[in-house]
């Protein structure tokens, strides 16, 4: 009997080529994503280099960063991103690089791309140039988000140079109550361990709360393991996984399925297997969570008062908070139930899914979006958008007012044409509230699952969906 | 591919203060829009430098007595966010050599490690030290040892972190790793056809 060992460490170790001079692990990445935003560069690095992609059949494309939501013809009106378009076509045909271009039907956002195509599979190895890339460990993968020259690395030698990272259990036990979703369960632990808790680990998340999760949450709660200052997320594979994959146009067929699902389960963490840290939380005490600063840690149960830096512990912590309060425009000890906000956006690799457009649909009907109000949804994919037409939910958005736009990532970073206009407050299911991060330099962003979003679209403030909507507690 | 080996750094410095900036107040989103790293350096931190009419801001960058510095001295979790090497090169181009901060953000710091540009992490009280040095003489001459791991600035010398494989690989000359990668190919196939999924 070997050592117990944690998925990590197993899927470390069998992608191990082989140590470096500087101590870094030359690291095998069995799949690598590319996007128009990230990867031109790194082309043309490889070019001045005279480097070819090692093995383009391991490398998959999609646009979604800059294409607009409301036009489908090109030439795009913003000729830089008609540039990037043409660029990341031109370097997949060059390269002979799977490209899941618009006329596809199959484009989207790549974090929603990779699992709907099956691609993303357990024990695995990914990388792409989005720190987003942690999401695919919600499929027991471990998945690295990258700067351009190492995409380069990655298209010229299917490898990284890579330290190896430290393991953090995070597990959440009990049941999550009515109305609170994986993303406050995410929101809750980046609030507890900080933005930067995470630096130097990888967070395997377990418990019956990510025992209970669908694929999609679990997706949701991996994709900000970054927010948290973690390189990557991973939940160990189970019967849900397999559930996911099972016929998807990547998945292995027939015998070869059988076999996969037999080595997925062994990837997953042994019994007893050293973790360098754990963390337990209990799943009652999380509620619906919404941001009030300009860092994903800083956010509140929807129950709870805007901090006041008066009241701060420390000094770092007084400072972040006025400076958060400044940029946001929001007043110390105020309710945050109650704040207006101007945009609602629903949408992105966090919360982009069908269980999350299909989640807000049970809701909607018989709400109208408030009187001036600019709410949009934005569905991941044109797989997504897809399978919500056919459900009838674009129909069920539309009747409510909000406008229901075609794939991309949209105004949860603004390359498109979707973005704030001054200083705009927006309920936005997104990931980051960063300064001018949608898209205006004093634009305003709270994070909060979708079901609050549209809570807040439909009341022109920040609400508690519980109550909006009748949750019964 | 021969590389510089990084040792040491010498420069005037500026201080950036704040914890948490992240890789959309480093460069935002919008400059992303582009199919090269060139030119990026005029739009590092553009939205806490610029008004919407073009003019400036008070931020440090802007401040004509740091006008020409190479180490840009920040807070803890610099550089979190976004994996955008578009951060770095911003940096890079707009003509810093070194990063010293309280703590990086992970990607962050291995794009910067990548692109040869040192990132040293120092306490919070040699910060503020090297900031008030600066402060009351900008010409203060800053030295970033990489191999020793100190600061050395008006009479004083502090600790700077730079982790192992990052020092190693700065001070060896081989921090843009993509000659050994490719020296490692043999072995990478030997690895690959151990995963049915890497089947060609």
């Amino acid at each position: 009997m070997t050592d117990p060992k944690s998925l990590f460490q197993k899927v470390w170790d069998a992608h191990t080529v082989r140590t470096l001079a500087n101590g870094q692990t030359q690291l095998l990445i069995g799949t690598h994503l590319i996007h128009e935003v990230t990867s031109p560069q790194a082309f043309g690095m490889m070019r001045d280099l005279g480097l070819k992609v090692l093995r383009p059949d391991r490398t998959f494309a999609t646009v979604d960063h800059i294409v607009p939501t409301d036009q489908f013809a090109e030439p795009f009106r913003d000729p830089v991103a008609q540039e990037m378009m043409d660029e990341l076509r031109k370097n997949c045909a060059r390269f002979g690089i799977t490209f899941f271009d618009r006329a596809s039907g199959k484009q989207g956002i790549v974090h929603i791309v990779g699992p709907e195509q099956g691609i993303t599979q357990p024990g695995t190895t990914i990388a792409c140039g989005d720190s987003h890339t942690s999401t695919h460990g919600a499929f027991g993968a471990i998945a690295f988000g990258i700067g351009t020259t190492q995409i380069r690395d990655v298209l010229a030698t299917q490898t990284m140079a890579l330290g190896q990272l430290k393991v953090r259990r995070i597990t959440v036990n009990g049941a999550l109550r009515p109305g609170v979703y994986a993303k406050d369960v995410i929101l809750h632990l980046i609030r507890t361990l900080g933005v930067n808790g995470g630096t130097g680990f990888a967070y395997e998340y377990g418990g019956e709360v990510f025992d209970r999760m669908t694929m999609e949450e679990r997706m949701t709660v991996c994709n900000m393991s970054i927010e948290g200052g973690a390189r990557a997320g991973y939940v160990n594979p189970d019967e849900t996984t397999f559930a996911y994959l099972k016929g998807r146009p990547y998945a292995p067929k027939g015998a070869a399925w059988d076999a996969a699902v037999a080595r997925w389960r062994a990837t997953a963490s042994d019994p007893g297997c050293h973790y360098d840290d754990v963390v337990t939380i209990a799943a009652a005490d999380i509620a619906p969570t919404v941001t009030w600063g300009i860092n994903p840690g800083q956010g509140v149960a929807i129950t709870e008062r805007i901090p006041d830096p008066a009241t701060a512990s420390t000094v770092d912590e007084k400072a972040s908070v006025e400076e958060a309060l400044a940029y946001m425009k929001l007043t110390p000890g105020a309710a945050i139930k109650g704040t207006k906000i101007n945009v609602a956006f629903l949408g992105s690799c966090t919360n982009g899914r069908l269980g999350d457009f299909q989640e807000v649909a049970r809701y909607l009907p018989g709400h109208r979006v408030a009187p001036g109000v600019k709410a949009i949804a934005v569905p991941g994919s044109q797989i997504v958008a897809l399978q919500c037409q056919q459900l009838g939910l674009d129909q069920i958005f539309r009747d409510a007012g909000f406008e229901w736009r075609e794939a991309g990532c949209s105004m949860c970073l603004a390359m498109n044409p979707d973005k704030l206009v001054g200083d705009q407050l927006c309920a936005s299911s997104s990931n980051r509230n960063f300064k001018g991060r949608q898209g205006s330099p004093t634009g305003r962003t709270l994070l909060m699952s979708p079901v609050m979003v549209a809570a807040a679209a439909v009341t022109g403030a920040v609400a508690d969906a519980r109550e909006v909507f009748g949750v019964k507690n | 591919m021969s590389l510089a080996k990084i040792t040491s750094l010498t420069g005037r410095g500026v201080f950036v203060p704040g914890n948490d900036i992240d890789t959309d107040r480093i460069i935002p989103a919008r400059y992303l829009k582009c199919v090269t790293f060139d030119g990026l350096g005029a739009f590092l931190f553009q939205d806490v430098r610029k008004n919407d009419d073009g003019t400036d801001k008070p931020h440090p960058l802007n401040d004509p007595r740091f006008a020409g510095a190479t180490i840009l001295l920040s807070g803890a979790n610099f550089g979190c966010g976004s994996s955008r090497e578009h951060a770095p090169q911003a940096i890079q181009k707009h003509g810093f050599k070194a990063v010293v901060a309280e703590g990086f953000a992970e990607i962050f710091y291995g794009n910067c490690v990548t692109l040869g540009l040192p990132c040293a992490s120092a306490s919070r009280e040699d910060i503020a030290k090297i900031a008030a040095a600066i402060e009351t003489h900008p010409e203060t001459e800053i030295v970033l040892d990489v191999a020793k791991q100190e600061i050395r600035f008006a009479g004083q010398t502090v600790k700077a972190a730079v982790r192992d494989s990052a020092r190693d690989a700065l001070v060896n000359g081989r921090w843009d790793p993509i000659g050994e990668l490719l020296e490692g190919l043999p072995a990478v196939q030997t690895t690959a056809a151990k995963f049915p999924y890497l089947a060609a």
